[in-house]
């Protein structure tokens, strides 16, 4: 029996402890709350919903692995997005083909790419810190963004595109199979490739693993490339669900995003945590938004119990670090 | 003197820029180089001076704070229901009122940081959700414009007619602002407890050694930042004449952008208040300039993301970093 | 050496009364007992060392004594004529115990003055008086016969005058005893005399000064009394006079030195390394020196000497401006460590905790991050593979592991450097280089280490072996190179010279 128990622990790892309980947690409180909780129609608003904050905490993930963070996410994947409408919007508008799509989206993918490029340069070789790069580029990104719209809506794209953003194949939502796909590709990523293993390296201690003859400044420009390739697709699909594009879309998703990694038990220094422990809590997180939405709160509201669960969630952890610890003593 | 430029190389350069910039929009715009203009400018910046110097604390001491813009309106917002409970109140009562809730504010990202050892950035975020969230849950977006005549009425502290017909004023915000300033340089510069904050930025584990006392600077800090943010509340409040509960909303990184252009690091233990101040006046002047020269303002926020972004990147970088091999001169350590 | 054997030891103390009475001192960290059942006395006036291998609890004493650590229930400080259970840092420097660390514990950005006269920022809030630091910095400085502008932040200087600003503010103020925390690392020896005669200054003016240090020569010079400490716990005290370092080194090691010479000519074989006239300015100079096949070159110096900037350029890691060096014949031009390894160097750094190693991460992990692109299965990390190779090695080199999950810094010092170790034989290297390899190895495990250097030269690889304890190169290498001050001063074949010849030598 503790044999099936180890195996299965070592598969889930240390990790899934967290968002495990917690979605054990929002099934009893909101299951309680409200009647319509546990139903369809929850689930599939869940589905739906989900895909734009899963790509966007995806692409939080990787620089948070490294000891850093990316806090112009949410503008680059907007700023994406406004390079997909500029196409669209100028080679046809409502009546643009597919292939146009095809080509904006890849515009839009360059973009995010390129935004990723200029602050991994800067972070790798200037050694400035994370926070401030990142928090420079999200001020140019958002005053590029608002200068280019005027702050305005851009809409008006080809009908295809809402079936994209509302459409399902097999019943599983259009949005949630390009999720998905991404969530295995950052899977194989983290845990197969070199990159992913130097991602961690890094993380823990980026001297040393340039002594042991990584190439450091390659792969931290890599990460944050790559964190900007997934907010693009994060802004293609906010796109497609919204049918239009607005500067400012999604801002409110930063905090849950660092949320969703630190409750799925990502370490806020770097060099630990995984891909499918951050996608429970995310599940988590989003039925609760739903649970929340379902029983009448305020979206404002809403907003301060995530602050608060950022709190619960860390002090969590430190109760856990204390106990740990004290175990270990107890122990020798 | 040589060693004077080496040690505040930053504010001098600084200075340089605002000049430079200052030269060029005189002859740009015909508007600018007016003794009108630049005092309708410092009474703008006050509030992000005020801010400011709270935030260079912090930063000196080695942590972070987003949340204090909104921590300001959640004070404006309590101060002005407070004045109203004790009948209208005066200038006295109500910086008692707003700097105490500014404190209290601040005391409890320092609790977060110190006692549950959450990083500053992240605990921060999360207070800024709170505060804000709480803030329009509360008031339901809804501004306050009654508020008390001794707050709202303008105080001109001095004025004079210029011969062209406009007039320069000073006003009351900018007194609390160099009142601000210097009680802040003088906390930083004069006193024993600024110092240990400087230490304490610098290295944690050496002030450890002496005895400092660590809970003590977190405390201080993010106290003296709440602190800055209520009194720049109210100032602020005064100065438009009503209170609106998202007015600051996004304000903090302006102000971190400022305070950073101005030589504070993230990693703690440096910066001054003139480079503070001078950061500030940087992005003022350049705001007001693009104004006057009829920019959008749509533009302004990405210029100053980009004049942030290449003043990292300077900053940071020595020119032989930049090449393929950074060879150690001197000192391994 | 001018004061040399005529000068007798630091003046006898004062009285028999001891000024700082330690007992009954046990401290534990996480499982592991740093300090058990310590007694340690200080004199007034006296010069006093702490000796011991690294791990064997000086530096954690010292923290004991000077409060950052609380010992155990038990414990008892006799003090100046006071009692207490234990310290705090207030009260030690309030009360005359003044530290100067071996990390330095200074404060960069801020100015030498504020540094040196770092006690006038602390205590009960109040204004600052800078022309009073001023002041004492610059009295405390002339002490030393030094100038430096106190207004300048200490960023601004090299590492050799921060210990001297860390000494400076250790002399501030009302000291009744100093502790030095191996002070004359990164000093050049005429620094280093000038140490020694400020340390001779303050026993006459009776001011004790414990002195811990690893050179041997330094204490016995200096000292008037040795403490030695080994695995936590007290070996014994002994006066200095009498006492020869070979005797230190034994207690302190708890064996006797009966290690042979191993060197064996290696003449017939190929050259490896190959180095020419390499220098880096500020650092060494006109090195050049060839390793061949299956020899070990040991290279030995007073810190400071340029062994490890030397190293660094073999690697890649630092370029030289002039001179060339060739491996295997091909002139080597690394333009980062990527190229040396591929070109056959392998480094293992002296600094094990922070750059050698990656202390969280597993050990598994630690041991294949150099060689990844041996354990590619298209393309794709393998995990299979990569569990042989861990498993190879471990057994290869004798590591005592628990899983290779496990994270490295779970194992003891000599098991983790063995992982290193093994980390950079899986890169199938022509050339290890080994800077310090048994730092914060415990004793016993040295004799494994250097029975697997000796392994490996057997099977043909060139190694170079750095190290500040000259017997180490002595016993382990074929050939031993002396660097002062970044030129190879000395080339010594064990086999025709005494060990103790080139001990005078390096510590002259």
């Amino acid at each position: 029996m503790t044999a099936v128990f180890e195996r299965i622990k070592a598969t889930l790892g240390p990790e899934m402890a967290g968002p495990g309980l917690a979605f054990v947690a929002v099934f009893v409180v909101f299951g309680f709350a409200s009647p319509q909780f546990l139903s369809s129609a929850t689930f599939g608003s869940v589905a739906f919903q989900l895909p734009e904050l899963g790509l966007l905490t995806l692409a939080m993930l990787l620089p948070i692995l490294t000891g850093g963070l990316n806090l112009a996410i949410t503008f680059t994947a907007n700023l994406a997005g406004l390079t997909l409408a500029w196409v669209l919007k100028a080679n046809g508008g409502v009546d643009a083909g597919f292939g146009i799509f095809l080509v904006g989206s890849l515009l839009a993918v360059m973009v995010g790419a390129a935004s990723g490029v200029v602050m991994g340069l800067v972070i790798a070789f200037t050694r400035a810190h994370p926070i401030l790069v990142s928090l420079s580029m999200m001020i140019f990104l958002r005053g590029l963004g608002e200068f280019l719209t005027r702050g305005g809506d851009i809409s008006g794209f080809p009908s295809f595109v809402g079936v994209i953003g509302h459409g399902s194949v097999a019943g599983i939502p259009v949005p949630l199979i390009v999720f998905i796909v991404c969530v295995l590709a950052w899977h194989l990523l983290l845990g197969r490739t070199k990159l992913g293993f130097n991602t961690y390296m890094i993380g823990s201690n980026l001297e040393a693993t340039r002594y042991s003859g990584i190439n450091t400044r390659k792969a931290i420009v890599l990460v944050y490339t790559l964190s900007g390739i997934m907010c693009a697709i994060a802004g293609i699909i906010m796109l497609a669900r919204f049918n239009s594009v607005r500067v400012g879309h999604g801002e409110s998703y930063l905090l849950i995003t660092v949320l969703a990694c630190f409750l799925g038990g990502v370490n806020p220094f770097g060099g630990f945590g995984r891909v499918i422990p951050v996608f429970v809590a995310l599940v988590v997180l989003q039925l609760l938004s739903s649970g929340l939405n379902l029983i009448g709160a305020n979206q404002h509201l809403a907003t301060a119990v995530w602050g608060i669960l950022l709190v619960g969630v860390m002090i969590l952890r430190w109760v856990a670090s204390k106990i740990k610890f004290s175990i270990v003593r107890r122990g020798s | 003197m040589h060693s004077l430029i080496r040690t505040h190389a930053t504010e001098f350069s600084l200075l340089g820029v605002i000049v430079v910039i200052s030269a060029v929009l005189s002859f740009a715009t015909a508007n600018f180089l007016s003794l009108g203009n630049a005092f309708d400018l410092l009474n703008i910046s006050s509030v992000n001076i005020i801010f400011a110097v709270g935030l260079l604390v912090v930063l000196i001491a080695g942590g972070i704070d987003i949340s204090f813009a909104v921590a300001a309106s959640v004070v404006q917002y309590g101060t002005a229901i407070a004045l109203g409970w004790i009948g209208g109140g005066g200038w006295l009562s109500g910086f008692v009122i707003a700097a105490s809730l500014g404190v209290l504010l601040g005391c409890v990202n320092a609790l977060l940081i110190h006692r549950f050892r959450i990083i500053s950035i992240v605990a921060t975020i999360a207070t800024f959700n709170i505060y804000f969230g709480l803030l329009m849950f509360f008031t339901r977006g809804v501004s306050i414009y009654d508020l008390p005549d001794w707050l709202t009425d303008r105080v001109i502290l001095f004025e004079r007619e210029m011969p062209d017909g406009t007039w320069i004023e000073i006003t009351l915000p900018v007194l609390v602002m160099i009142i601000c300033v210097v009680a802040t340089w003088t906390l930083i510069t004069r006193t024993t407890i600024g110092r240990q904050l400087f230490a304490f930025g610098d290295n944690p584990e050496g002030a450890r050694r002496f005895g400092i006392n660590i809970g003590a600077m977190q405390f201080i800090a993010f106290g003296w930042l709440g602190l800055m943010a209520g009194i720049g509340g109210l100032v602020q409040a005064h100065y438009a004449q009503e209170v609106v509960p998202n007015a600051l909303y996004g304000r903090e990184l302006d102000v971190l952008a400022a305070v950073v252009l101005g030589g504070a690091r993230l990693g703690g233990g440096k910066g001054t208040v003139l480079g503070c101040v001078l950061g500030v006046l940087l992005i003022s002047i350049t705001q007001n300039g693009l104004n006057l020269m009829g920019v959008s303002p749509f533009a302004f926020k990405m210029i100053i993301g980009a004049i942030i972004l290449i003043a990292i990147t300077l900053s940071n970088t020595r020119l032989e970093r930049l090449l393929p091999f950074a060879g150690w001169k001197g000192t391994r350590r | 050496m001018g004061h040399g054997s005529m000068h007798q030891s630091a003046s006898a103390a004062r009285t028999d009364q001891p000024l700082l009475s330690l007992r009954n001192i046990n401290m534990t960290f996480g499982g592991v007992k740093a300090l058990k059942n310590v007694t340690f006395e200080v004199r007034p006036g006296e010069v006093h060392c702490l000796a011991g291998e690294n791990g064997s609890g000086k530096s954690t004493l010292i923290k004991v004594i000077t409060g950052v650590y609380r010992p155990a229930e038990g414990a008892i400080i006799e003090y100046d004529g006071d009692v207490y259970p234990h310290m705090s840092p207030v009260t030690a420097q309030e009360r005359g115990i003044q530290v100067i660390w071996q990390d330095l514990a200074l404060f960069p950005e801020m100015s030498v003055a504020e540094n040196i006269a770092f006690h006038e920022v602390l205590g009960r809030p109040r204004l600052v008086d800078y022309s009073r630091m001023r002041q004492i910095a610059i009295e405390a400085l002339s002490r030393l016969g030094i100038t430096l502008d106190v207004d300048l932040p200490l960023k601004e200087y090299a590492i050799a005058q921060r210990q001297i600003v860390a000494i400076a503010r250790a002399l501030v103020g009302e000291a009744k005893v100093v502790f030095m925390d191996e002070p004359t690392a990164s000093l050049t020896q005429s620094e280093t005399d000038y140490l020694l005669e400020i340390v001779r200054g303050l026993s006459a003016s009776g001011v004790a000064v414990v002195f811990v240090s690893h050179r041997l020569a330094e204490v016995l010079e200096i000292s008037s009394r040795i403490t030695v400490l080994r695995d936590g716990a007290l070996v014994g005290v002994y006066p200095a006079d009498g006492m020869t370092q070979s005797k230190i080194t034994e207690l302190m090691t708890g064996k006797t030195f009966d290690q042979h010479v191993r060197a064996r000519a290696k003449d017939d074989q190929p050259v490896v390394l190959d180095v020419r006239g390499l220098g880096s300015p500020g650092q060494f100079e006109d090195v050049s020196l060839t390793v061949r096949r299956g020899e070990t070159v040991g290279i030995t110096g007073l810190l400071g000497a340029g062994r490890t900037e030397l190293a660094l350029a073999l690697f890649g890691m630092l370029k030289p401006t002039s001179g060339t060096f060739s491996i295997d014949g091909r002139e080597a031009r690394f333009a980062s460590n990527r190229d040396a390894i591929k070109a056959g160097v392998a480094y293992l750094s002296e600094d094990r905790l922070s750059l050698g190693l990656i202390q969280p991460q597993s050990i598994a992990d630690n041991l294949v991050i150099a060689s990844l692109h041996k354990i590619l299965s298209g393309g794709l990390l393998a995990d299979d593979r990569k569990r042989s190779l861990v498993a190879r090695w471990i057994a290869d080199l004798g590591v005592k592991i628990g899983h290779q999950a496990d994270a490295i810094s779970t194992l003891s010092g000599g098991n983790q450097q063995r992982v290193a170790i093994a980390k950079w034989l899986a890169t199938d290297p022509k050339l290890l280089i080994l800077d310090s390899p048994t730092v914060g190895v415990d004793v016993g495990a040295r004799a494994g280490i250097f029975d697997i250097v000796a392994k490996l030269a057997e099977s043909g690889l060139a190694i170079i072996l750095i190290s500040d304890e000259v017997p180490e190169v002595y016993f382990n290498a074929d050939r031993v190179l002396h660097m002062a001050q970044g030129r190879i001063v000395g080339i010594y074949d064990p086999h025709q010279t005494r060990l103790e010849e080139i001990e005078a030598a390096v510590y002259a």
